[in-house]
């Protein structure tokens, strides 16, 4: 064929795309579709496709949906993980002369690959999947406001997701580091997919993630059960309110960004270039405007976590919450205010830095507000240590002291000496790893009996939660050291010998970390296996305080059967407290959502659009843009999305929760 | 049992409504759609602030001077003016379920449209005639990128606006399709707001400049 | 045609709904005043009636903020009343971030050309 027609049919892609010259790329490739392999034929051969569509895949039960995220968001874990693991052997080895085993040009891909999928891909799914499972439970609703767009936004999600695993063995993924600061990342630097992959990953998962965000807020304000004011929610429901506000807040910031640097690219404009009256330094300001309000969306969730865990595991009302949620409120306020403390050293001059340093100052205070009030809870409270209450006891500790680092970093001038230093990485890590991952894994520990109706096992989660830990501070301790003595970051090779040793140790400390997250497979697993000991059957295994723990585990698809009606911040405690009765009769036939696969297709005709655009196939891209307006607009004339579920259905599940809960007395 | 089912005989906690009211189909929609739109505003804003900040670097090629006609911004600001009330029109008329109406003002609000964009590309086409191309300068990418995301806009709301004349042609003025009709207006409206600030800081500030 | 009762259904149920319809004397008021808000600037700028520029640039300026009022009130039916008021905090909080984000770029970038930038250099670039 000439190689004109290939182009027109191929784009830029061509076999020598392929990374056939990296021996370590093949080898992944080998393992990836081996295990891939096993997967699809499993499933086939225990004809399961059918299921995994109809109950799964087209869902519109928040529930199913959070746990794909929860899914979603552990399997990208551990692609991200193995970044890092490859990250500190290479640090850790390239000394003396040695190159280390990653090339350059691979090297780059992997830091950069590791920041974007740990944020965009772990710790978001992660947060969305525990606000979409939990948030419609503790306001007593029976689904989001918007049930389709909920499956949507998290198959654009997935969508983002693929795009990026793709870079793996089609092409490469950007060598700019995790934010893509041009004028690197502009086409006459970066001329290769990379990039491409990078923006229209993002794209594609920023659409879903908006869109949950104006899902969740909506559902928040309009589904909340009688006599649940705002004042009553639970403080996991506020910090996810405020998390999704910021969503909506910040992600267009990213959209747009992103759009003008592939403008840049794509057309040649001149936004971020360095002629034509371009600045890249507008990049840095509007990206951060959008990344430093993505942290707090990170985090706030956790918080909430560890509220709701502390408050459970002390058996005492949560301390403070008036000033709890007006924390939260403060912190979503102000992390609008700080984005310059990012580029300080810029040169936007003394009065902006002093602004953005003492704003960046004042955070601390919202926040170790909160720290106080955990604290105060668990003060003469009865406090069981359970595996989610061990992941909170850790996290107050390590998040004190990223937090304490952290406004050391705001001093501009301080910051001028750790700028970009190895004491940023650590210290980043240190709230994030100790803030949002701990907070994860305290909400999964905790709600896992809700969503499967066992509780997870002890033993290994003990050893995960130890080996992360340990992992954690031997991990990270020793780059603030590395960054104090000026280290900066991302480099691949290092002349002075004196530093290896810290480097050593802290591939031994991601090491510790690997074995944490073998544990907690492990206890996955193990859990399972033992789901009849571990089973439970009460529907509160924690004696917990909040709704959500008022109905079944795993509660029925209509989460409710009657809609409760809540008197109290801790409704589920004074249900207990006041002598609630379980209603056993007059049910009625129940509304809801039904299941549609117009989320799936749309998600995969824009992820598609997003190959085409990355690899100039422009057929594809055109073809997929029309087929998505298509179907788009043939999903709006459905008028028939619900269905209701007859009372004798309602009826035989809540019969069986019945007989459950004698057999229990 | 009882205790719970008829609580006010009892004066016992009521602790879930044993007789309740499905929420309507779409009770979230105005405000789910109202937010969506303040995230539309911050896209704007953005790209307002783009322009704002390099907005002046011409790069030695031409400015606002040189390339705007007020004359044609003006008649082009009074077709969307003049489709914003044509569509209030058109809601006007459907509350009191008059469908052709309704139509006839759908349709005259979409030519309204139609003309806004015919015109934006010609004043598009002219400029880039002259090498005022989006890659001529900074000023030049961020002008073409605001007016023209607005310009986008505008083409997908011609594109709603014909898929619910198609509706209401087909299903009549049912529930659903009044919502839908609402949540148009609403974007409709919204983008002559954001049109508001495109007329005053690009063209007449880029003049003045 | 089952049209009425359906409307009359959705008037039942949507009465804590609260998006405020207009009538035809309010979008005629609205439209009234914005075309009198826009052909003032247009005027003011094309015909260069006031004594200096920097003045017709906050006059018009101010113009177009009365006018986004104008739409938000007779077009969009913006009232504090709407939504439980969520319509309105949703509004306000919106504007309270772009002012940020628009203020605070302009700020920063314009300290950061003139800190970076000799004028010279900037007046060459122009």
């Amino acid at each position: 064929m000439s190689p004109d027609l290939l182009k027109l049919i191929f784009g830029r892609l061509g076999l020598d795309s392929l990374p056939l010259h990296e021996p370590i790329l093949v080898a992944t490739f080998v393992m990836v579709a081996l295990g891939g392999g096993a997967l699809f034929a499993g499933v086939t051969y225990f004809r399961l496709w059918g299921y995994l569509w109809r109950e799964w895949f087209t869902t519109v039960d928040h529930k199913r949906i959070g746990i794909m995220y929860m899914i979603l968001g552990i399997v990208m874990l551990l692609r991200g993980f193995a970044d890092a693991l490859m990250m500190r052997a290479q640090q850790a080895l390239a000394f003396g002369g040695s190159d280390g085993f990653l090339p350059a040009h691979h090297y780059d891909q992997v830091f950069t690959a590791h920041g974007v999928i740990m944020i965009f891909f772990v710790a978001m799914p992660l947060v969305t999947g525990l606000m979409n499972y939990v948030v419609p439970l503790q306001i007593g609703a029976r689904d989001v406001s918007f049930p389709f767009l909920n499956n949507f936004s998290f198959w654009m999600t997935v969508g983002g997701a693929v795009l990026v695993m793709a870079s793996l063995f089609i092409g490469e993924f950007a060598r700019t580091g995790w934010l893509a600061y041009p004028p690197l990342s502009n086409i006459g630097y970066s001329p290769d997919v990379g990039v491409d992959y990078y923006i229209w990953a993002l794209q594609v998962a920023g659409v879903g993630t908006t869109l949950s965000g104006i899902n969740l807020i909506c559902t928040i304000v309009k589904l909340r059960c009688p006599g649940m004011t705002m004042m009553k929610m639970p403080v996991f429901t506020w910090t996810a309110l405020c998390t999704n506000i910021l969503i909506v807040a910040s992600f267009p910031v990213l959209t747009v960004v992103l759009a003008l640097l592939s403008l840049d690219r794509y057309v040649g404009t001149n936004f971020f270039t360095n002629d034509f009256g371009g600045s890249p330094m507008m990049y840095v300001n509007l990206i951060w405007i959008w990344g430093h309000p993505e942290v707090y969306i990170l985090v706030l969730p956790a918080f909430g976590i560890f509220s709701e865990v502390t408050s459970t595991f002390s058996g005492k009302r949560l301390f403070g919450y008036t000033s709890m949620v007006y924390a939260t409120v403060v912190i979503t306020i102000l992390s609008y205010l700080v984005w310059l403390h990012h580029f300080f050293t810029m040169g936007s001059g003394a009065s902006v830095n002093s602004f953005f340093g003492i704003t960046t100052m004042i955070i601390s205070i919202p926040t170790g507000a909160k720290m106080f009030n955990w604290l105060f809870t668990m003060y003469r409270g009865r406090i069981r240590f359970e595996l989610p209450m061990l992941w909170t006891i850790a996290f107050m500790l390590t998040f004190v002291l990223g937090g304490m680092t952290g406004v050391l970093l705001a001093v501009p001038p301080a910051d001028f000496v750790l700028h970009n230093s190895l004491f940023l990485i650590a210290h980043f890590h240190n709230v994030i790893i100790g803030g949002v991952v701990f907070g994860a894994f305290a909400g999964i520990n905790y709600w896992f009996p809700k969503a499967f109706g066992f509780k997870l096992d002890p033993f290994w989660g003990k050893l995960s939660f130890w080996f992360w830990v340990t992992g954690f501070y031997m991990a990270f301790m020793p780059l603030y050291v590395l960054g104090l003595m000026g280290v900066t970051r991302r480099l691949r090779v290092f002349d002075d010998p004196s530093l290896q040793i810290w480097f050593v140790i802290a591939a031994i400390g991601a090491g510790l970390v690997f074995l944490g997250i073998l544990s907690m497979l492990m206890q996955f697993a193990v859990s399972f296996l033992r789901r009849e000991q571990l089973k439970d059957v009460t529907g509160d295994p924690w004696d917990a305080r909040t709704l959500e723990w008022a109905t079944s585990s795993p509660p029925p698809d209509y989460n409710f059967a009657f809609t409760p009606v809540v008197h109290d911040n801790d409704a589920w405690w004074d249900m207990k407290r006041r002598g609630y009765q379980r209603p056993l009769t007059g049910f009625k036939p129940i509304h809801m959502p039904s299941s549609t696969g117009t989320g799936i297709i749309l998600a995969g005709l824009a992820t598609a659009m997003g190959f085409g655009l990355i690899w100039y196939i422009w057929w594809l891209a055109a073809a997929s843009f029309i087929a998505m307006l298509a179907v788009g607009i043939g999903h709006t004339f459905n008028y028939h999305r619900d269905f209701d579920i007859p009372a004798d259905d309602v009826i035989r599940t809540e019969d069986a929760r019945t007989k459950l809960l004698a057999g229990v007395k | 049992m009882t205790v719970a089912v008829n609580p006010t005989q009892t004066g016992e906690p009521v602790f879930y409504l044993a007789d309740e009211h499905p929420h309507p189909e779409g009770h979230s929609t105005s405000l789910g759609f109202w937010i969506y739109l303040m995230s539309d505003c911050l896209i704007f804003a953005m790209l307002f602030a783009a322009f704002g900040v390099l907005g002046a670097n011409y790069a030695a090629g031409p400015a606002p001077k040189d390339l705007f006609d007020l004359n044609l911004v003006a008649v082009n600001t009074s077709m969307l003016l003049l489709s914003s009330i044509t569509y209030g029109f058109a809601m006007l008329t459907m509350q009191q379920n008059k469908i052709a109406q309704t139509q006839m003002w759908l349709l005259i609000t979409g030519l309204f449209g139609v003309a806004f964009i015919s015109i934006e590309l010609t004043e598009f086409a002219h400029m880039i005639h002259e090498g005022a191309t989006p890659q001529r300068s900074a000023f030049l990418s961020a002008f073409f990128t605001l007016v023209g995301t607005h310009g986008l806009h505008v083409s997908c709301g011609l594109i709603w606006l014909v898929t619910l004349m198609v509706q209401v042609w087909r299903f009549g003025l049912i529930e659903a399709n009044r919502r839908r009709l609402m949540c148009l207006s609403m974007f409709w409206h919204f983008l002559d707001v954001v049109w508001i600030g495109v007329f005053t800081f690009v063209y007449l500030l880029g003049v003045l400049r | 045609m089952n049209t009425d009762t359906h409307a009359a259904h959705a008037h039942d149920h949507h009465h804590d709904d609260g998006h405020a319809h207009g009538t035809f004397s309010t979008y005629m008021l609205g439209f009234v005043l914005s075309v009198v808000l826009t052909a003032i600037p247009f005027w003011l700028v094309m015909s260069g009636t006031l004594p200096s520029k920097q003045i017709t640039a906050l006059v018009i300026m101010a113009f177009a903020v009365v006018q986004i009022v104008v739409h938000m009130i007779y077009f969009l039916h913006m009232s504090p009343k709407s939504e439980n008021g969520w319509s309105m905090m949703a509004l306000i909080f919106t504007i309270v971030m772009v002012v940020i984000a628009l203020s605070g770029s302009l700020w920063v970038m314009n300290h950061l050309n003139s800190n970076m930038m000799p004028m010279h250099e900037m007046t060459g670039m122009k």
